[in-house]
């Protein structure tokens, strides 16, 4: 039996925690190491044609009254007045997929480029992920998930066109071709737009098959294409969540637990009731909700309760605490991950063992636009504004909130001001939230995040302690290599534990990047320790990519230099069976002229990594001020990612994974003492600003396989790379996140 | 009653003076483009100009606007024609977008105080304004378009 005979046989709906949310049985295969496989499986055209078929039969949920639009899938519509709808099912949060599913979809349908518009798609299973089996936008999978369907849905809409055409005219559809929205018939000089055609188009049956283009027929895709949503972001007409109004529309905080777990005991609104405009104060289960009839008569209000809280068990956490603690359970093997060789006996014959242990802390997610949620809830439905990465959860969460049927309810996804994971909570936090205040506000109401409820509010990046032990050989070749990983599950406990977690209990995102690594090293053993912690945490941009890239690629250059080798060479040697990251190693190193000198006191580091299938190596050349102020100066990216949709896009992402990445690697760490959260604003959890952002150059790697990840392979080899240049450049070896200046200064004990 | 001009129409809103100018022109006045990010002056997303200076106006009290002029990214032009809009669609700076209005706001005051600003001017200007989506070295290379736009402008 074929992997996808096997996959398509054991579909079912798998129960959850919550009972109203399913997910698909595909969604097993969603341990990122599968991911290709999978795509490749599920992409190869049987699922494919299933979709189009079940959705020319259905009637589609977004329909159009109007007949003369032509709506021949979920996809796309196309109207009388030659506008081109295209419906986006995953989410627009700045990484370009409101222009780049346009581009899919249009190779195929070949629309006049300048009228085509974009949408967001409503709840439906009619949008569900190809590969997950929920409606959702994450993971770097959205071209994947889309790569075939959007162009088989344009090629569906062209062949309907023409064949409309070619009926009206009595010429054969073969003899017909199109350009720019236009049905031409070349030997009779016929022409007609397709917004002529809509009405006639719309009557006819959708084809079961339509073949594809070779991919050397490409005319969008592949090539550098403005984005569709800039105007509108550049002059403020970009709606964001926080932008929705509604008539009669009141406005709600919520003062939730000073300590994660926490619960009111009783609480005082004498204060908050006095200030004009607020409009009730009530106890809801995530706290106490204000709501006024503007944002600012909350917030005031808000600072005025007087709560008494029950801390619970959460208040005696401390990261300083768990610090010494991750690394007393590092000195333990934990659950086998991965295990190849005989690592053991391969460490008591080395000639040399090197031993490293590296710290990543929580992370907050730090979108610009701070959550936000608008509900207007009805006795008989309910109806959701927000930015979500998470449809199908976030509506079931909803549903069940509201005690209403999730057809009831009808969710809205808007522009995203940057989601990085946090807008795709499996227990949809900020949605269930709003729901429960909508119930106590009793009209219409947005419930409003302030920047600290962002930082202090958790679902964080976990924190992470990696301990390596490598045997090398007489020649200082690395004969050995384990790695113990210690840190929290963010998916047990949610619904998606039956699939990221294995049955010896190794949640597959906290190895990713490790279990998984590349280099040849014949005897090899990735282990990880998963303590239960309560701090709520989460996906955050690039996921366990975020630790084991700073890890491991740190710990490389560690055991280069320990081997007498140069950190690119050793790389190139042990890559020799992975061709693209080679390739991906290769260019990079060649456009930054490693090895070539440098000006004094500014060193450079390598590091690669590869995850959400995509092969990513980085150079980053930096210096250190006597005060041990890190500046960044260079930063030289390569990627391989497959066949790029917009290069451009693929461009603008790695530069600004580069720079996230950085802000991790320099900036932020979220730390609890006596269960508190120590940080509060962007004054104590500081982004990366303009003054301190390098000259970033990226090189993409040609390639005609399948589209890769895009959003957040960037993120994992900045660190490694900057740390790796500070060592080149002042032999100081910087093993925790963020980097901090005061053990860099001048005079300050050189680590290695 | 407060009034002040906003976009070059006069307008007023009964909030209580104290109130930042962020939330009057977001809640009473309906105009979405100005963008809350910290409620601090820590991040710019909130830049408005308020008689030709740029201005955060998540901290600025509504009472400080009273009788003033201010332009919020909706009144920086009516077609998207502002030379740092042109640019800015131009390289495509914008990814999530929503600390852009402000990148933009900062941007004018820094053009229209100086016509051929250098990167270290630029790092200056801008660097009260933070994006989360790491859009900094398009930015850069936005404003050093939109200062040739402009001058292509005054030149013909």
């Amino acid at each position: 039996m074929s992997r996808l005979d096997e996959r398509l046989k054991t579909r079912q709906e798998l129960p959850t925690a919550d009972p109203s949310v399913v997910v698909s049985a595909k969604a097993t295969r969603m341990a990122r190491r599968d991911f290709l496989k999978t795509t490749a499986a599920v992409g190869g055209g049987l699922c494919i044609a299933a979709y189009v078929a079940e959705l020319a039969a259905r009637p589609l949920p977004n329909a159009p009254a109007n007949a003369t639009v032509f709506a021949p899938n979920a996809f796309v519509r196309i109207a009388a007045d030659e506008s081109v709808t295209v419906i986006a099912n995953h989410s627009e949060m700045g990484q370009g997929i409101y222009t780049s599913l346009p581009m899919l979809l249009n190779e195929e349908l070949e629309a006049n480029w300048s009228r085509i518009k974009i949408e967001a798609a409503p709840v439906d299973a009619a949008y569900n992920h190809t590969v997950f089996g929920i409606q959702m936008t994450g993971g770097s999978t959205t071209t994947p998930s889309e790569w075939e369907r959007f162009r088989k849905m344009g090629a569906m809409a062209r062949v309907m066109l023409i064949d409309a055409a070619a009926q009206k005219w009595g010429v054969p559809a073969s003899e017909c071709h199109v350009e720019k929205g236009v049905v031409i018939h070349a030997a009779s000089g016929k022409k007609a737009t397709y917004g002529s055609l809509a009405d006639a188009a719309s009557q006819l049956k959708p084809p079961a098959n339509v073949p594809l283009k070779d991919p050397k027929q490409f005319t969008l895709i592949g090539k550098p294409t403005r984005r569709l949503d800039t105007p509108s972001k550049v002059n403020g007409a970009a709606q964001f969540g926080l932008d929705v109004r509604l008539p009669g529309m009141l406005f709600a905080l919520v003062a939730r637990p000073p300590v994660f777990g926490g619960k009111v005991v009783s609480f005082d609104a004498t204060e908050t009731l006095k200030i004009p405009g607020v409009r009730a104060v009530e106890q809801i289960p995530s706290g106490v909700a204000v709501v006024a009839e503007r944002y600012w008569p909350a917030k005031l209000g808000r600072e005025k309760l007087k709560i008494s809280w029950d801390d619970g068990p959460g208040a005696n956490l401390s990261t300083s605490q768990m610090l010494v603690d991750f690394s007393k359970l590092s000195a333990s093997p934990g659950t086998i991950a991965r295990k190849t060789g005989d690592p053991a006996a391969a460490l008591a014959g080395a000639a040399k063992t090197i031993t490293a242990e590296y710290d990543v802390p929580y992370l907050a997610h730090a979108m610009m636009e701070p959550l936000n949620c608008v509900i207007d809830l009805r006795s008989d439905g309910c109806e959701i504004w927000t930015g979500t990465q998470f449809e199908t959860v976030d509506r079931a969460n909803a549903a069940r909130t509201a005690g209403l049927a999730p057809e009831k309810v009808k969710l809205n996804t808007t522009l995203l001001g940057g989601g990085f994971g946090r807008r795709a909570n499996p227990a949809s936090d900020f949605v269930i939230e709003a729901v429960n205040v909508a119930k106590v506000a009793k009209a219409p109401v947005k419930v409003v995040w302030t920047r600290e409820d962002d930082i202090a509010g958790g679902w964080y990046r976990p924190m992470w302690h990696d301990r390596f032990v490598v045997g090398l050989d007489a020649a200082g070749n690395p004969i050995a290599w384990t790695h113990t990983i210690v840190g929290q599950s963010i998916t047990e406990g949610t619904a998606f534990a039956p699939y990221t977690i294995n049955k010896d209990g190794v949640d597959s995102t906290s190895v990713e990047g490790a279990a998984d690594l590349l280099y040849g090293i014949p005897n090899l053993q990735v282990d990880l320790h998963s303590p239960k912690i309560g701090v709520p945490v989460q996906w955050w941009r690039s996921v366990g990519h975020s630790h084991t890239g700073f890890s491991v690629e740190g710990f490389f250059d560690e055991m280069a230099h320990a081997g007498g080798k140069d950190p690119y060479e050793l790389r190139r040697k042990l890559l020799a069976n992975q061709p693209r990251m080679s390739a991906v190693l290769q260019l990079v190193a060649e456009k930054a002229g490693w090895g070539k000198p440098l000006p004094p006191s500014r060193g450079r580091g390598i590091a690669t990594h590869f995850s959400f299938d995509s092969y990513v190596a980085q150079v980053i050349e930096a210096s250190v001020d006597k005060d041990g102020t890190v500046r960044v100066r260079r930063v030289v990216c390569a990627v391989d990612c497959g066949r790029t949709v917009n290069p451009d896009i693929v461009k603008a992402q790695m530069e600004g994974g580069i720079i996230f990445g950085l802000t991790a690697a320099l900036k932020t760490e979220i730390t609890l003492e006596e269960g508190r959260v120590q940080q509060h604003n962007f004054y104590d959890y500081p982004m990366l600003r303009m003054f301190e952002s390098p000259e970033i150059e990226v090189y993409i790697v040609p390639s005609e396989e399948n589209p890769t990840g895009v959003g957040e392979p960037s993120v994992p080899p900045v660190a490694p790379a900057l740390a790796n240049a500070i060592f080149a450049a002042t032999g100081k070896r910087v093993r925790r996140l963020p980097i901090r200046a005061s053990e860099l200064a001048a005079g300050s004990e050189a680590k290695s | 009653m407060t009034s002040f001009f906003l976009n070059g129409k006069s307008v007023t809103v009964d909030d209580d003076p104290s109130t930042p100018l962020l939330w009057v022109i977001r809640d009473s006045l309906g105009l979405t483009g100005t963008k809350f990010g910290c409620g601090m002056a820590l991040c710019g997303a909130c830049t408005v100009h308020l008689d030709g200076n740029a201005l955060r106006s998540c901290v600025a009290p509504l009472s400080r606007v009273a009788g003033k002029r201010v332009t919020t990214i909706e009144g920086l032009s009516n077609d998207e024609s502002h030379p740092l809009q042109r640019a800015w669609i131009e390289i495509d700076v914008p990814q999530c977008g929503y600390c852009q209005s402000g990148q933009i706001m900062s941007a004018a005051i820094l053009l229209k105080e100086n016509s051929k600003p250098t990167n270290k001017d630029i790092d200056e200007a801008m660097s009260g304004n933070i994006c989360r989506c790491g859009t900094y070295s398009r930015i850069r290379r936005a404003i050093h378009r939109a200062a040739e736009i402009a001058a292509e402008k005054r030149s013909s």
